[in-house]
């Protein structure tokens, strides 16, 4: 076997098991416990995440909800989920009408590689969700810095 | 606890204006330990909310997961001229607050 046929390989093997070790965040209790049984649908929200992040604890982050944001139809609450945090909620925004634009940017901790998930409460009562994953090289939070 | 708030200072009626807030507060996680192996005490901002002469128009639940001096940015329309008022509150229940004046045109 050549080397460029073995790495091609195993970067093949290596990629979908990185896949399955990540939990479904449908699957997730507190996205449940926020639904409250409602389908949570993949769609309308946009998260940016950087791919790696050396330092986690400051990693820009970015959501965007697609809403017209009017009084008949906009985003009531975005709500961001780690996977690896010791505090899995990071935060809950709280929109209205009002902000024009769905849209939070901010900066969070993140405690090692790891999917974060944005879940948005609609004002129809919809949940929808989008997740990215990301690489952290110096975890935040637990460790002594 | 001295805040940086970046609104414009003039917009046109219904134009969706960007505000920026910076807080500067040491987001203590409570999960590090002092030079003498003592815990930390948790300490962050949990709660931080915006009101626009006087309605709420943001309000944001924080934790730990939230970065140091922590940075929110949103979006509101320019409805009148008036106060941004933020407010925010801390696990020690220190308090913050601080406006900023905008003028709407049109």
């Amino acid at each position: 076997m050549k080397r460029r046929d073995f790495l091609a390989g195993a970067a093949a093997l290596a990629l979908p098991g990185a896949v399955l070790a990540q939990v479904d965040p449908l699957e997730d209790p507190l996205v449940r416990a926020l639904a409250g049984g409602a389908p949570v649908r993949k769609g309308k929200v946009t998260l940016v995440l950087p791919q790696l992040a050396d330092n986690g604890n400051s990693v820009p982050i970015r959501i965007a909800v697609d809403s017209p944001m009017t009084a008949a139809d906009h985003v009531k609450s975005i709500h961001l989920y780690s996977e690896r945090n010791p505090v899995p909620n990071m935060a809950n925004f709280y929109l209205g009408p009002r902000a024009g634009k769905a849209e939070i940017n901010s900066r969070v901790r993140l405690a090692g590689s790891q999917r974060v998930t944005a879940v948005a409460k609609l004002s129809d009562g919809s949940f929808w969700y989008d997740a990215a994953p990301i690489v952290v090289t110096l975890s935040a939070c637990l460790d002594e810095s | 606890m001295a805040a940086r708030i970046q609104i414009p200072r003039e917009a046109r009626r219904g134009e969706v204006i960007e505000v920026r807030i910076l807080i500067q507060h040491p987001m203590e996680t409570g999960y590090r330990h002092d030079d003498v192996g003592h815990l930390i005490q948790r300490n962050v901002i949990n709660v931080l909310s915006c009101r626009y002469n006087g309605v709420e128009v943001f309000r944001a639940d924080l934790s730990s997961g939230i970065s140091a001096n922590p940075y929110v940015q949103f979006y509101t329309v320019a409805e009148a001229s008036g106060d941004l008022e933020f407010t925010w509150a801390d696990d020690e229940g220190q308090r913050g607050s601080e406006r900023q004046a905008i003028v709407v045109k049109g």
